[in-house]
């Protein structure tokens, strides 16, 4: 223990130096304070919801991850959720398909209302969840099969009748890497380029015909160029799906979003939802102090 | 401002330190020697011995009480036998325990039982379950002395070491697979059907080989259940008696003609090669799934 004590000594100031500049400038414990609610700064949009969820909160064992998250998430808008690491957006759109079942000692309460139905319901199965509702993830993962078995693998599981050439084709052809792999379908997932593995798992998500995307951070492994790729692909998806988009680049969420949910961790790390507006608004006029912060790059 | 020459070159404590630095890389070499020298020991004498017996007539014939006419004929065809039935026996045990201890079962106290128990039974030494087996198979299910109790004995025993081999095999399968099959709507079972398997499978095929060729050896658990036969003829059905290669040479060891002790070598020599042989399998089959 006598040790250990000069090396702590050592450390701390510079530390606190960081932390201080960095991520806290002005009285940490009120910045992200639940009770701090700023009138107006949740606005439901006037679309019809595809997802109206209501006071979520969620554990990881005795660890509280969200607290009391309110809000509607409209049909056919890119819908993204943005806030520094570890405020619980990802965790946020894992209970949207129910992947955080998959997660041992997770514990969920409050209404995930899913074209009115509460995906936690004890009735609830969660693979028909996940077929209406598909997922990208942060970092690609092809199966280690062919790019064809790769996207009509969902499609087959979940006992399509129809063409499947013509399914694998047009899927393809909608996450905009037909013409790049239409002459080896028969190649592997993995020999492909990274922006390209992504567009394949999002090609993989629409052969299943589902209802909403769901992107876990899609770009964070990928260059600028294939990033803008995905992008461009978004704003084409949203014609006819549903998507939400967890991100860090808050550039990526004012350039593909329609509306924008920010997130904050509170002083004991649970993750709140701070303001929710149309993006134009919580880019250039945000209602809340502490999303004006994070968006001018005072903190996170 | 003058300063004091720069010296480089290892001097006072530091010479010290890599001098017994290099000194333990010696040591160290030395360890490992003495078993590569005692290995190397054996197999010399081991052929010194043996090599001289070895011909297609000492394969192809039956035991004999006359040593030149002595052979392996049966007992390898007992090994045969017992192995093969290990293996067939042992993939959907492993495999399937394997599976429900890594993706469907419910993750507390029992569970945590079940791996330290295996884990345990890998340490169990052969002759328990030698008296296992005798009391189980041989005795309660009435399988006698045949294949049939000698393969049930062999898998039991080799299961902890298969089951845990397929439980590192299905680990190494990267969860995000596990993530994409499901987000697409796929139930558990498709999931480990079309994905978590087909990934494990090099691993889980190379674990068990390594396995089987291990029980290769094994001579005492079958001692146990009454093996130590002298048999005459081919096997021919799994409800037949049986003889294995070791325990023909353990027959032979214990003779007192110099002329049996040249047979017992020739037959470790033929155990060795096929011993060999199967690990090298397991190698090959590795590598080619691993490059594709």
């Amino acid at each position: 223990m006598e040790e250990e004590g000069p090396m702590v000594q050592l450390k701390s100031p510079r530390l606190n130096e960081v932390d201080l500049q960095e991520t806290k400038p002005e009285e940490p414990a009120v910045l992200a304070n639940p009770a701090v609610v700023t009138p107006n700064a949740i606005t439901d949009p006037p679309e019809e919801a595809v997802f109206s969820i209501s006071e979520l909160s969620l554990w990881y064992g005795h660890k509280q991850a969200l607290g009391d998250v309110t809000f509607k998430i409209p049909v056919n808008r890119v819908t993204a959720l943005i806030g520094p690491s570890g405020c619980g957006k990802s965790t946020l759109i894992r209970c949207l398909n129910r992947m955080n079942d998959l997660i041992p000692g997770v514990r969920t309460i409050g209404v995930v209302s899913y074209h009115g139905q509460d995906v936690y319901a004890p009735d609830i199965d969660p693979v028909e969840v996940r077929r209406r509702i598909g997922m990208v993830f942060q970092k690609p993962n092809p199966f280690p099969k062919t790019i064809y078995e790769n996207v009509a693998f969902g499609a087959k599981v979940n006992g399509y009748k129809g063409n499947m050439n013509e399914l694998v084709e047009q899927s393809l052809r909608q996450a905009a890497l037909w013409t790049e792999v239409k002459d080896e379908l028969k190649k592997s997932g993995l020999a492909l380029s990274g922006g390209q593995q992504q567009r394949l798992c999002i090609a993989r998500a629409l052969a299943v015909q589902p209802d909403v995307i769901l992107m876990d951070e899609p770009c964070s492994a990928l260059d600028p160029i294939a990033t803008l790729k995905i992008e461009d692909l978004i704003r084409e998806l949203v014609k006819d799906y549903t998507i939400v988009i967890v991100t860090h680049n808050m550039q990526q969420a004012a350039r593909v979003s329609d509306y924008t949910a920010f997130m904050l961790s509170d002083d004991r790390g649970v993750g709140r939802l701070i303001e929710y507006s149309p993006a134009t608004d919580v880019f250039t006029n945000p209602k809340d102090k502490r999303t004006e912060d994070y968006i001018t790059g005072r903190f996170g | 401002m003058a300063t004091a020459p720069v010296v480089l070159r290892a001097s006072g404590r530091v010479a010290v330190r890599q001098a017994v630095s290099r000194a333990s890389a010696y040591l160290f070499l030395g360890a490992s020697l003495v078993g590569v020298f005692v290995l190397f020991l054996l197999a010399y004498e081991t052929i010194s011995t043996g090599a001289g017996r070895l011909s297609w007539d000492f394969i192809s014939n039956y035991p004999s009480r006359f040593a030149e006419r002595a052979g392996l004929r049966s007992s390898a065809i007992g090994s045969i036998w017992v192995l093969g039935l290990t293996v067939v026996m042992s993939l959907p045990i492993a495999i399937g325990t394997a599976i429900w201890i890594e993706e469907f079962a419910p993750q507390n106290k029992f569970l945590t039982i079940v791996k330290l128990n295996l884990a345990n039974l890998a340490g169990v030494p052969s002759i328990i379950y030698g008296v296992l087996g005798l009391a189980v198979f041989s005795r309660f299910f009435g399988f006698g002395s045949t294949i049939m109790a000698g393969g049930f004995t062999v898998s039991l025993m080799i299961l902890p070491m298969t089951v845990i081999a397929s439980q590192e095999a299905i680990r190494q399968v990267p969860s995000s697979i596990r993530d994409g099959a499901l987000a697409l709507g796929a139930s558990q079972w498709q999931t480990v059907w079309y994905h978590v398997l087909p990934g494990a499978a090099p691993g889980i095929i190379t674990g068990i080989i390594l396995a089987v060729s291990r029980a290769a050896g094994e001579t005492a658990a079958l001692i146990m259940i009454g093996a130590f036969t002298f048999i005459a003829f081919d096997n021919t059905s799994p409800n037949e008696d049986f003889t294995t290669i070791p325990i023909q040479i353990y027959n032979w060891t214990i003779r007192p003609q110099e002329a049996f002790r040249q047979n017992a070598a020739a037959a470790i020599i033929v155990l060795m090669v096929a011993v060999l042989s199967l690990n090298l399998l397991a190698a090959v089959i590795r590598e080619r799934f691993r490059r594709s």
